[in-house]
């Protein structure tokens, strides 16, 4: 589409265009329909943006997450008005859990027609009201710009989420003024708190001056502020020699190799980091939620310590639990004044002071709680992961995932040193995440090896998209732990409910194989420990989609974990745990 | 910070963009978390700047009156949100219209005790009046229970208004 200059009358299908193009869109993942035909009829006529047309709109949202929490942009979404926008609410509603930046475009039928139970029409701004972050109906097309702007400021700014623009067609064939992002007014109500009170920051550096088992817990606030919020995360750690802990959301903003890093944090989280949360002095929250998978028994959880919470979003600070220093901002912003804080105060790391706490945590990281019994006639899922990782450590690898056990494992054993790397459905955990998601990723990332670490159970759930992967040539792998159930479900029922396994077993599964041919993608297999590295290494050698069916262990859970509503203290280490612990409590067993 | 679980009653300015869906998005978000609203009322009071004012009366801990806060100051057309009661003296008022039909028997204590609340009578038949009574919602409660055995038939109340005391806006 030629640029053309403001002042000329756009239609409102040609001003969604130049808008998303003005907004530095170059890929928007979507599915045509009735409603929406105008502005397909714009995309046709030019070549700015590229349109990714998926297999199901919720794959469409989960691409555009991967996308987005990849490389850091906006990910974008054109859809049709009701099954169209109603297929993408799971994926709204995952992208609000972990606070990723996306616009999502829904059509929706005429103006003069909406209320009347219309083809295809769906409420779509009230449902979608509770699962994004903001939401609009354009009823007039010299605001339609405007709207568009503002939702992709809404949606990339503060804490980001997802924002729906809710288009009726006739909203697309009207003629307006376009303009530009930078004449479009701001919102006056909206003003997200960026840059830190200085009091609390001096509060904090004394804290921390003062501790003598001080724990960094940094969460998904780090990878949503960006590189320079995890490099000064990382800075600070280092400069203070303190212990750190991560959420699932947060792995990869502190390198996982190094040896102040104690791995995950909470309900499958590592003997150390638990521990040491349980027993720290001062616990310094960067951008974490304090989400009830990593803080288990609350009236239980760290009962010795000071807390400092550091987060944008005030709504965040006191909701699960009560801090005692709070700090409103922006990790980025936070972090650099704290630094400079500490060197203004000409602090010096104290390793003295804080050395009985390190024994302490080395003799916890002695337990070596992520060992499993190792095999040599069936391969176990860690195992699997472990040589995925040690295959693919020298390039640069993202992995998304779906969501159970596999999850769990991925995020105990792939070592992460860099942060952008890992996609995973956390907060709202959408089994059928992982494939669209990957196939996002590898457009933001033509280049890299990206790999959907699944479950055969999982997997089945957006498997359409496999066809998608296919068309646009896109060499992702989904390398599936097949264990033939729904492998978090089974642990729950053996340790909850009498091992009486109520339809968590899949009896017919497809052959993956086959159904990665049918696709048109490669299917590999490995059935024995001794194919795991010669399958991993082909699946990379080729560059082609790839399904591998990797046959593991169909009894193995997932250790440590911390039962429901139990504390960081009473974790199962392992399967010999089990009986010593006793049942869990009746408060337990209500809690997912 | 230990939070007691004593329950306090919060009387809650909310200045809010008045434009489509603000309103649901109010509501959607006290019963979407489950917090109570014992009074919610709403209308434009700044035209020239397109402003709505919400007043909300809620209830719940320290703990979930700071979230509710915080949640409130979350919704993209919020401009603000006073908590009146946290924020010093205010006036609170509510409006009531109260249809009593008591026989004749009782007309005469019926106007006697509208005048000791300082209720106007806004409609009459021989068979009915219409009270109208504005105060705090406890004097509209009292007066309600106290006219209640002389035949109240049906009640429509507006809901709290309120404003901060003093020269302070809000
Ligand atoms: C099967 C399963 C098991 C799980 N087990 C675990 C587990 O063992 N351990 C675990 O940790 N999680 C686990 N999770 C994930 C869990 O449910 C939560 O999603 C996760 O713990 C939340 O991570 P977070 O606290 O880092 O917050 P996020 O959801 O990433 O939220 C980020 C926080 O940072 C704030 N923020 C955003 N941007 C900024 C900014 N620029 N500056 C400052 N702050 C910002 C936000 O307001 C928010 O409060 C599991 C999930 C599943 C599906
Ligand atoms: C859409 C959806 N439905 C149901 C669940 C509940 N759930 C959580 S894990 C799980 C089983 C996943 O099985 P699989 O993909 O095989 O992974 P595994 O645990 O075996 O590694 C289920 C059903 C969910 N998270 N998401
Ligand atoms: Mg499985």
């Amino acid at each position: 589409m030629a640029v053309q200059p403001a002042t000329h009358e756009l239609s409102g299908a040609e001003m969604v265009i130049r808008a998303l193009v003005d907004q530095g869109v170059d890929v928007v993942f979507g599915y045509p329909g009735g409603a929406v035909l105008p502005i397909y009829d714009a995309l046709f006529k030019q070549n700015r943006l590229r349109h990714i047309l998926v297999r199901h709109e919720q794959g469409a949202v989960h691409a555009a997450e991967g996308y987005a929490r990849s490389s850091g942009k906006v990910g974008v979404v054109l859809v049709t008005s009701g099954p169209g926008a109603t297929n993408a609410v799971t994926g709204l509603t995952d992208a609000l859990m972990d606070s990723v930046p996306i616009v999502c475009l829904t059509g929706q039928v005429p103006t003069h027609l909406i209320g009347n139970d219309a083809f295809q029409e769906a409420d779509t701004t009230g449902i979608t009201r509770p699962c994004t972050k903001h939401n609009y109906l354009v009823k007039d097309v010299n605001d339609l710009a405007r709207v568009i702007h503002e939702a992709f400021m809404i949606a990339r700014t503060g804490r980001p989420g997802p924002v729906v623009v809710d288009l009726p067609k006739d909203m697309l064939f009207a003629t307006g003024l376009y303009l530009p992002p930078e004449t479009a007014p701001t919102r006056k109500s909206y003003r997200p708190q960026i840059k830190p009170p200085a009091t609390r920051i001096t509060g904090a550096a004394q804290l921390i001056m003062a501790a003598k088992k001080p724990l960094f817990y940094g969460g998904g606030g780090l990878i949503n502020s960006g590189p320079r919020a995890c490099a000064l995360f990382s800075e600070l750690v280092r400069l203070t020699g303190f212990p750190v802990t991560l959420t699932l959301m947060g792995l990869g903003a502190y390198p996982a190799s190094d040896k102040q890093y104690l791995g995950l944090v909470g309900m499958h989280g590592t003997f150390e980091s638990n521990n040491a949360m349980h027993d720290c002095d001062l616990m310094i929250n960067i951008g974490a939620r304090f989400d009830d998978r990593v803080t288990g028994k609350v009236a239980a959880f760290a009962p010795h310590s000071r807390k400092i919470h550091v987060d944008i979003d005030p709504s965040s600070i006191n909701k699960n639990v009560g801090v005692d220093l709070a700090i409103v901002g922006d990790c980025a912003e936070v972090l650099a004044a704290l630094i400079a804080e500490l060197k203004a105060q000409v602090y010096k790391a104290d390793p003295a002071r804080i050395a009985p706490w390190w024994r302490q945590i080395e003799t916890w990281r002695k337990r070596d709680c992520l060992r499993y019994v190792k095999s040599d006639t069936i391969i176990k899922p860690q195992y699997a992961i472990e040589r995925l990782y040690a295959l693919t450590r020298d390039r640069d690898v993202f992995i998304t995932t779906e969501v159970g056990q596999h999850q769990m494992w991925a995020a105990q054993l792939f070592k992460f040193d860099k942060p952008f790397h890992w996609m995973t459905s956390g907060g709202l955990g959408t089994m059928g995440y992982g494939l669209p998601a990957a196939m996002g990723v590898q457009l933001a990332h033509p280049d890299a090896l990206v790999v959907d670490i699944a479950g055969e159970a999982s997997i089945l759930m957006n498997i359409q998209e496999m066809s998608t992967v296919c068309q646009y040539r896109l060499p992702v792998k989904v390398f599936i732990l097949n264990n033939q159930y729904m492998g978090m479900v089974r642990q729950w029922q053996e340790l909850l409910h009498g091992g009486r396994y109520s339809e968590s077993y899949t009896a017919a599964l497809p052959d993956f194989v086959k159904l990665a041919e049918a696709f048109g993608a490669v299917g590999l297999r490995a059935e024995k420990p001794g194919e795991v590295d010669r399958i991993i290494n082909e699946m990379i050698a080729v560059d082609r989609p790839v399904i591998v069916d990797v046959q593991v262990d169909p009894k193995e859970n997932c250790f440590p974990m911390i039962p429901s509503g139990a504390a960081h203290n009473e974790m199962l280490l392992g399967p010999e745990d089990k009986q010593t612990s006793g049942p869990v409590s009746e408060e337990g067993m209500v809690l997912v | 910070m230990a939070a007691p679980e004593t329950v306090e009653k919060h009387t809650m300015a909310v200045l809010v963009d008045n434009e489509p869906g603000v309103l649901a998005r109010v509501i959607g978000l006290f019963s979407g978390r489950g917090y109570n609203i014992e009074s919610l009322t709403v209308a434009e009071t700044d035209p020239k700047n397109k402003l709505s004012r919400i007043t909300i009366v809620t209830s719940g801990t320290p703990m979930i009156i700071e979230q509710i806060k915080a949640q409130l100051n979350r919704i993209v057309p919020v401009h603000g949100v006073h908590d009146l009661t946290e924020e010093g003296p205010f006036v609170e008022r509510e409006l009531a219209l109260i249809k009593v039909t008591g026989g004749a028997e009782s007309r005469a204590e019926t106007l006697r005790l509208a005048d000791i609340f300082h209720a106007r009578v806004v409609d009459t038949t021989p068979e009915s009046y219409v009270f109208e009574m504005t105060g705090s919602t406890e004097k509209l409660d009292a007066f309600i229970n106290l006219m209640e055995p002389l035949g109240v038939v049906d009640i429509s109340r507006t809901g709290v208004a309120a404003i901060s005391r003093g020269a302070d806006k809000f």
